[in-house]
């Protein structure tokens, strides 16, 4: 039994950690927050290229680091809990996976070596409007050699160079890879719960596209990377309510009320013993997601929706309660309780909404059970 | 990554299967139904069998020293064997309590000739142990119990009651903890003592649980004499002695009871939902119940799987353990009370010959109260995370530098 992380994956975290303590310090992910014509931290973003955290996944003959996808699990943990401003997951959960998983050679040469180096950010078009995303209720259509339809919102739209799209074609659903600076491509800023993170509306017009994976395979292509998105997802969910977490209880060792640490009251305690609790339940099935995703294992996804379930629900938990826990000042713009609560929501529809994933959850056990 | 065993604990495994598969039955439906048959005392006879053979073959004592009678291996070796036992039917219980944390106390602060005595025997299952430290008036506050001994001669004499002892009506010894010294603080005045159960003056009455069940009991004590040289570690030492205790309970790495998301599941798609048409499993709203009931049944069983990794490095589990009743007694609860509530009016019939399950959702939606109770309440539980895991402050204590005898006590 080995259900733990190596030491050589441990030290990357702390690297990383360190780094972005210092690179994505609140103070940088304000100055993406309070400009609203800032859509990334560019700076940052060089930086994680230059340690080559967009290619740790990427094979060595794409131009990555050829590490495996536990490496990818420590960072997204670390990204989460910095509240990262950066094109992270769409380039490299979304993007570069969906690369992997379905694209020819000729496509993974084409753009992997450019994710690994920074030069290219990605994106995932998956949603047309209110409500969750279904194949049946794409209507964006590909005939082949070009796209049009309308997707919003895309995360990471406003900046990225390519993207992911599904798209009907005949009868089915397929994944189209699309060049986003071309004439056939409108894009609309969109103003969301959490502006640390770029959204756009993006309008496709005879935008030349091609396709990614086979035709009509699309639905399915779609479903494995969002599984294999779920679980790295989760981690940045579960870095994001640890973080939570320790600022709740710094502020509550620190904080004086009635003549004393409000720490010391138990109904200030048990609401940070039900964060850990929820934090250690969220973080347990993201481990067990990560080794089914780095052994490309059946049960990957049973363990993604699991992961996915839990993290929502534990980021949703601390963040709220780590806002409760700072009182009034926890309501101000100053105090940075809101970057969780409002990065919280995001990631946990980015992928999927809670409910979604529940469903999936429910819906693979049968499966399972099945078999 | 990885679930496997090493080559040593797999060997190990499979030693403790071959040894199960020839003692015990594995776990059915047909395994409970005959166990449920056996009467207390057929029960405890099939139990102190088991512990027995248990013994014999070394899977007693995993992790206590050779010179104790144990073989002397790491805590991973006592998971593996817990991990393959629960599969089976084995009337292990008797014994968990007194092999799990009264004994290993015993162990710690005994001399060797109190040790001889008593360790082989508890281990071997001819002598059971219970653990006698909850009061009327000191339950989540336990070191509070009022219950005295004062020294006549070489001996002390033992006045007062304890209450929600498991097993002590079967028992043959326990660890009591009581007041020595009433005039200095609270944890300062306790002393622990070994305490023969059949002595005169011990008197054991079941309790009567809101459950119908008689799993616990009152001890009351009257003049009971127990020698001086029963005592563990020095006297207005006994706080100190229980938390040994206490740590202990953490080690024995606690399972969840009664039905579990896969019983419900099953349930779910033979009976009808109550909001509409088609099975249970078909409503939306029970699906993201069960779905969140998977992540934390999954989430618990995979955090074990964490402190496994912890024990196979040689590293010992802190009280994050705890978080395991605070999920499983109301998870428990929760879904014995969906599975109930589904049948409509049909769901209050317990009788076995009609109800799901043979009423075992009944059973364990009346047991579940007390789970959430027992071995430290929800509420201890939270202030044991906050405090010795999240390092929050105490709570401001009215009972520091107060002599015990003039510490308030209500009713």
């Amino acid at each position: 039994m080995n259900f733990d992380f190596s030491d050589d994956q441990k030290a990357l975290k702390d690297q990383a950690r360190k780094f972005l303590a210092d690179k994505s310090s609140a103070k940088a992910v304000r100055a993406v927050l309070n400009d609203a014509d800032k859509s990334y931290d560019k700076d940052l973003w060089r930086g994680v290229a230059e340690l080559g955290w967009l290619g740790a996944a990427i094979p060595e003959e794409h131009g990555g680091l050829g590490l495996g996808r536990l490496e990818l699990c420590v960072l997204a943990e670390e990204i989460g809990r910095a509240v990262a401003p950066i094109p992270f997951s769409s380039t490299v959960y979304f993007f570069a996976e969906a690369l992997m998983l379905a694209g020819s050679d000729a496509q993974k040469s084409a753009h992997l070596p450019k994710v690994a180096a920074g030069e290219v950010i990605g994106c995932f078009a998956l949603s047309e409007g209110p409500g969750a995303v279904t194949a049946a209720s794409i209507e964006a259509k590909f005939d082949g050699a070009t796209l049009n339809g309308v997707k919003i919102p895309v995360t990471d739209g406003d900046c990225a160079d390519w993207a992911v799209v599904a798209a009907k074609e005949g009868g089915g659903v397929s994944l189209v890879l699309v060049d986003l600076n071309q004439a056939g491509v409108a894009r609309e800023t969109l103003k969301t719960i959490d502006p640390t993170r770029g959204h756009a509306k993006l309008a496709f017009t005879n935008a030349k596209a091609e396709r990614l994976g086979a035709a009509g395979q699309g639905w399915e292509l779609a479903e494995a990377v969002l599984d294999r998105a779920a679980v790295l997802i989760a981690f940045e969910q579960v870095g994001g309510s640890h973080a939570c977490m320790e600022m709740a209880i710094d502020y509550a060792k620190g904080r004086y009320a009635f003549s004393r640490q409000i720490g010391s009251f138990q109904a200030i305690k048990h609401k940070l013993a039900d964060m850990y609790v929820n934090i250690e339940v969220a973080r347990s099935n993201a481990y067990y997601g990560a080794w089914a995703l780095s052994t490309e294992a059946a049960e990957l996804p049973f363990a993604a929706a699991a992961a996915r379930a839990a993290a929502s629900d534990a980021y949703y938990y601390c963040a709220k309660e780590n806002i409760q826990t700072h009182g009034g000042m926890g309501f101000t713009w100053e105090v940075d309780c809101h970057l969780f609560f409002r990065r919280a929501k995001l990631l946990a529809l980015q992928a999927g909404a809670p409910a979604v994933w529940k469903e999936k959850l429910v819906k693979r056990l049968e499966q399972r059970n099945a078999a | 990554m990885d679930f496997n065993d090493t080559p040593e604990e797999a060997k190990f495994r499979a030693d403790a299967r071959a040894f199960l598969e020839a003692n015990v039955r594995p776990k059915s439906a047909e395994a409970e139904r005959l166990s449920r048959k056996l009467s207390p005392k057929e029960y405890l006879k099939a139990a102190k069998d088991y512990q027995a053979k248990k013994a014999e073959a070394g899977f007693a004592g995993i992790t206590w020293a050779k010179e104790q009678g144990g073989r002397g291996l790491p805590p991973i070796y006592a998971v593996i064997f817990n991990q393959e036992e629960g599969k089976f039917d084995a009337p292990a219980a008797p014994f968990s309590i007194g092999l799990g944390m009264c004994v290993p106390t015993v162990i710690a602060f005994s001399d060797e000739a109190t040790k001889d005595r008593y360790v082989a025997k508890a281990l071997r299952g001819d002598e059971i142990w219970c653990q006698l430290f909850s009061e009327p008036g000191a339950g989540s506050d336990v070191a509070a119990s009022k219950t005295k001994a004062v020294r006549d001669g070489d001996d002390w004499i033992i006045n007062g009651q304890k209450v929600w002892t498991t097993g002590a009506h079967f028992s043959d010894f326990g660890i009591l903890l009581v007041r020595t010294n009433p005039d200095v603080e609270k944890h300062k005045g306790l002393t622990m003592f070994i305490v023969d159960m059949k002595a005169p003056g011990v008197d054991v009455r079941q309790i009567h649980q809101a459950s119908g069940g008689r799993d616990f009991n009152e001890v009351y004590f009257t003049d009971v004499r127990i020698p001086d040289k029963n005592r563990l570690g020095e006297p207005g030492m006994g706080w100190n002695v229980a938390l040994v205790t206490l740590m202990n309970e953490r080690l024995a790495v606690g399972g969840s009871y009664g039905p579990d998301y896969k019983e419900i599941f099953d349930f779910a798609k033979g009976v009808a939902s109550p909001t509409g048409e088609g099975a249970l499993i078909k409503d939306e709203a029970f699906r993201q119940k069960l779905a969140d009931w998977i992540v934390r049944a999954e989430g618990y069983k995979l955090a074990k799987f964490r402190t496994m990794t912890a024990l196979s490095k040689g590293q010992t589990p802190g009280p994050e353990s705890s978080i395991g009743k605070v999920i499983n007694a109301n998870q428990m609860m929760d879904i014995a009370n969906t599975a109930i509530e589904a049948q409509d009016l049909y769901g209050v019939i317990d009788d076995p010959a009609y109800a799901a399950l043979e009423g075992a959702f009944h059973q364990s939606y009346m047991f579940a109260p007390g789970l959430r109770i027992a071995g430290g309440t929800d509420e201890i539980l939270k202030n044991i995370i906050a405090e010795r895991v999240l390092g929050l402050p105490q709570d401001v204590r009215v009972d520091k530098g107060v002599a015990f005898k003039d510490l308030p006590s209500g009713r």
